[in-house]
């Protein structure tokens, strides 16, 4: 009776080993290397450091963290399933964009829709290669190189591919310093590349920084009204900077709510990372698609850019062009590093920084106006 | 409808429609930069 009872209790402490699954081990080295990534080598952490550990987590068998009752099951359904933290996070982010420079050089918008056609040529591959609708959807949008919209998505449309893309998309994020240069110069000969581009006087008012937002966000949502969610939020947060008035607004959304959210954002979707489900060769496929949708935005960005030097005279460095994506501003200061180093007196910075954030909303407008597409079109 | 017309809908219509609204956005900002210009004042 005794043995009887340490054995069944005995069982209980080795109930986890005997339920591993050859794939939970696979995945906890994954969360390891997510780790590693953010807290090594500085690879967005704010994100792969949750992210990693939620991964890890998620893949002790019997915790039952994602049951019904699980804690990271409550956040993922309190944020992820209702869309909410990604928007939250985009209130944080429109707090912290400056526009500026894309308003200094309206033209700039031009080259962030540039930088969105990767989103579609992917889009097309995956279903080339066999993904239902909606997921092939989901996959491109991972080009949008824009973390809260992929989320924003997936979590609509596609919520079994929300790991995947998720970790896709931050990871190529963090990876743009790597991937974009090697595309830089093959795209572009060196006269083009020393091309200085002239810096501007000031010449925005605030007033036109205040409408600005206004605008953008009645215009866009009544081109794309289902992306709405996605343009307002991002553009309340740039209108509480800009006002000035709600400075306590403003620095909660770029503070504590963005790092709260961020926290429970990255250990949810870590959560999603189940060994048994992630572990298969369609999430393979995913991460070679989200990879070659960043390499083609940047490629469509340096056309356009090269478009853009041929017809205003050599006047604009197409360097610039690759900035049209909305990792920001991470990808400015690609053009402003690679244009430096062919022309040590080339600030391209300003400029970068115009396409950049062109490429900030013009990747919020892609997913939104593919969203109101789907919708005209009756799939959602 | 097969997925090749949904695909090339999505790439016209999508990429398009991205497309024209930032056209429109550009407009609409440099028409914003003419009526309300900036002013050196602005910066006291």
């Amino acid at each position: 009776m005794f043995a009887d009872s340490v054995m069944s209790g005995l069982n209980g402490l080795t109930a986890g080993f005997a339920n591993l699954h050859w794939s939970h081990p696979v995945m906890m080295i994954i969360g390891g290397l997510l780790l590693y990534l953010g807290i090594k080598k500085d690879c967005e952490p704010l994100l792969l450091v949750p992210i990693g550990f939620g991964c890890i987590l998620i893949n002790i068998p019997l915790a039952g963290l994602m049951d019904k009752e699980g804690f990271l099951r409550i956040i993922y359904d309190a944020g992820v399933i209702t869309e909410l933290f990604p928007l939250f996070i985009f209130i944080g982010i429109g707090a912290m964009t400056d526009f500026g420079p894309v308003l200094e050089n309206p033209y700039t918008f031009l080259l962030g829709a540039a930088g969105q056609f990767g989103i579609f040529i992917t889009l097309l591959l995956a279903l080339a290669l066999g993904f239902p609708y909606k997921d092939a959807v989901t996959i491109g949008i991972i080009g949008a190189c824009d973390g809260p919209t992929v989320i924003y998505v997936a979590s609509q449309y596609a919520q079994h591919l929300l790991g995947p893309v998720t970790v896709a998309a931050y990871s190529y994020m963090a990876l743009v310093p790597v991937l974009q240069p090697p595309i830089m110069r093959m795209l572009t000969t060196q006269k083009e590349r020393t091309t200085v581009m002239k810096s501007h006087a000031k010449s925005v008012s605030k007033t036109t920084k205040m409408l600005f937002p206004i605008v953008i966000t009645i215009v866009g949502g009544l081109i794309a009204p289902k992306g709405l969610p996605l343009l307002a939020t991002i553009m309340l947060g740039n209108l509480m900077k800009e006002s000035g008035v709600v400075s306590r607004l403003t620095s909660a959304a770029e503070n504590e709510i963005a790092n709260i959210v961020t926290l429970l954002l990255g250990i949810s979707i870590g959560a999603t990372m189940s060994g048994p489900v992630f572990v298969q060769p369609k999430t393979l496929i995913i991460l070679i698609l989200g990879l070659l949708a960043i390499c083609l935005d940047t490629v469509f960005g340096i056309l356009f850019g090269k478009i853009l030097y041929v017809v205003t005279g050599g006047k604009v460095n197409p360097l610039i062009g690759a900035s049209g994506i909305s990792a920001f501003p991470m990808a400015a200061r690609v053009a402003q590093k690679e244009g430096l180093k062919y022309n040590n007196r080339n600030y391209l910075l300003m400029h970068a920084m115009g396409a950049n954030a062109g490429g900030q909303v013009g990747s919020v407008m892609a997913a939104a106006v593919m969203l109101s597409v789907l919708n005209g079109m009756g799939l959602i | 409808m097969d997925k090749w017309t949904f695909g090339f809908t999505m790439v016209v219509v999508g990429m398009g429609g991205t497309i024209c609204t930032l056209i429109v956005f550009s407009l609409i900002m440099s028409a914003l930069k003419k009526v309300f210009p900036y002013r050196k004042e602005e910066d006291k």
